[in-house]
């Protein structure tokens, strides 16, 4: 049994429909998808905090800061 | 398929729009060079970031749900209708129609078509956010324009049988108002909350020059976007349709391209005024800014954004004519909105887009006053009163006041704006230093080989 259904192309196209692989399992596969997208969200934004507390918490003294500032 | 004359329509038609997807890539690529260009030297790659990484979230959020949005809501809901599910259902993300599908071999382009305009309306914000907004925040705010805002006007005021099209007799065949003034106005409601840049105003409140770093990199990218506009325009038309294939009013056998609102035009009508609006906004744009270049390419993009709300149907030189007009009255608004209420709009994008698009519905709406705005019976003509809502609906309604909220929110959870210390130091100061101690030991490493 393939996944797609199709085993043999000896068919009318007209009479087939989805080719592609786990038919059925869309709404479990876009559900899924959609967890990781929301996901991705948190755990990019506690990150990009993360990285800013970070930097200040090293360099965000007034010294550094004009440092960086004649730099630029 | 069946038929050859059918096949070969099906096919064509298939060809057609997936050929608009790569060029209306070159847009993307525009914005990201323009951006960049724009930005100074220690916010390089969290701007380049902030605008790639809209790519694959509005990609995704397009196909879990902005797709449905627009074949379900084009009645509103509620106004000439109720919510058209059975039309939807086949633009689920679950649907069986979104994979490879021997039944249905075009649903997917069109999503892609459409998807690339979701793109647009996500980058044209990002570039007027840069160098205080958060990543995190700014790729909440894409989605909400991107997949979202966008997609219902579409739904509403570039659908067939959208209610705005029937009630209100709107017509904006290649976007002036469901792209560029939707952008420009979530815009400028995101940059009221958010605030200007650090430096940009005055004690006194006069506004300083904070300019492009690159400014050869961002007419480039200005140019780029012409390139990938060409995309959009024909992305915008159904190449090729039957009266019968429309089922309105239209009689006889005479083939014909159409608007997306199915009322015909021709590709020769749209490559003209392309280009002659185009080069309306780029005399005005030279001669308003006495030749500076960020605001002559600007001018010419502006130029093609305010008159194509009614491209498909004026002629040349109301094109060229139509097109100088939108850019000079852009072009005053920027500097007008930035002196008067201190609204930092770092790469002019409220102005080129919002202001350009909203004056060329309002335009459109006196020029093809009384031209049928559908094929079909009982929708209202093209008339300015129509247009004139149309824009405020756009502009505000489904522009500025999302942008706000969402901005709004975001502000007070506080993850909307960077920490003043981090803006100080640079986007990618933690990067830069890593380059420049990677870089010294590299020197010394070749100093101690000599």
């Amino acid at each position: 049994m393939a996944t797609t259904g199709i085993e043999s192309w000896a068919v009318d196209l007209k009479d087939i429909g989805a080719i592609y692989p786990f038919q059925g399992t869309e709404g479990l596969f876009v559900l899924a998808a959609v967890v990781l997208w929301l996901g991705w969200h948190f755990v990019q934004i506690r990150a990009e905090n993360d990285e800013y507390d970070g930097i200040i918490s090293r360099h965000g003294d007034d010294a550094s800061i004009n440092k960086a500032l004649e730099g630029d | 398929m069946e038929g050859n004359l059918n096949a070969l329509t099906t096919v064509f038609t298939e060809f057609y729009y997936w050929a608009t997807i790569p060029l209306m890539f070159f847009i993307h690529i525009g914005f990201c060079m323009y951006e960049v260009g724009a930005s100074r030297r220690r916010n390089h790659l969290h701007t380049l970031m902030k605008n790639t990484m809209l790519i694959p979230l509005v990609t995704i959020t397009f196909f879990f749900f902005g797709w449905w949005l627009y074949w379900a809501m084009p009645n509103g809901p509620f106004i000439t209708g109720g919510l058209d599910t059975a039309s939807a259902e086949a633009n689920t993300a679950w649907s069986e129609t979104m994979g490879p599908n021997t039944g249905d071999r075009i649903t997917g382009v069109f999503w892609a078509a459409f998807l690339l305009f979701s793109w647009t309306a996500a980058s044209i914000v990002s570039g007027s956010v840069i160098e205080r907004i958060k990543s995190g925040a700014f790729w909440i705010l894409a989605v909400v324009i991107g997949s979202v805002a966008w997609i219902i006007d579409a739904a509403w005021g570039w659908h067939s049988g959208g209610w705005m099209v029937q009630l209100l007799g709107y017509h904006d065949a290649y976007a002036s108002g469901v792209i560029h003034a939707i952008a420009g106005g979530f815009a400028l409601g995101v940059l009221v909350v958010l605030g200007p840049r650090l430096g940009k105003f005055a004690r006194d409140g006069s506004p300083r020059d904070i300019t492009p770093h690159n400014p050869w990199l961002v007419c480039l990218g200005l140019f780029m976007i012409y390139a990938g506009f060409w995309g959009f325009y024909v992305a915008c038309n159904v190449p090729i349709i039957d009266p019968g294939g429309i089922g309105g009013q239209i009689t006889g056998d005479t083939w014909t391209a159409t608007t997306i609102y199915l009322t015909p035009t021709t590709l020769g009508a749209i490559t003209v005024n392309f280009l002659m609006s185009l080069s309306g906004g780029l005399l005005v744009g030279y001669l308003a800014s006495k030749g500076n270049p960020f605001w002559t390419y600007s001018g010419g993009l502006a130029g093609i954004i305010t008159a194509s709300a009614g491209n498909d149907l004026y002629h040349p030189i109301h094109a060229m004519i139509i097109g100088g007009i939108g850019t000079y009255c852009a072009y005053k608004l920027h500097y007008w909105v930035e002196q008067k209420f201190k609204i930092d709009d770092a790469v002019g994008a409220v102005a080129v887009h919002g202001y350009a698009g909203f004056i060329g519905l309002v335009i459109c709406g006196f020029v093809l006053w009384g031209h049928p705005s559908s094929p079909y019976e009982g929708f209202a003509a093209i008339n300015p009163l129509g247009q004139f809502a149309g824009a405020i609906i756009m502009f505000f309604v489904l522009g500025f006041v999302p942008g706000w909220i969402v901005a709004k929110i975001l502000a007070a959870m506080n993850l909307l704006r960077i920490p003043r210390q981090v803006e100080l130091l640079g986007l990618d100061f933690a990067s830069n230093r890593e380059e420049q101690a990677a870089a010294a030991d590299v020197r010394a490493t070749e100093k101690a080989a000599v």
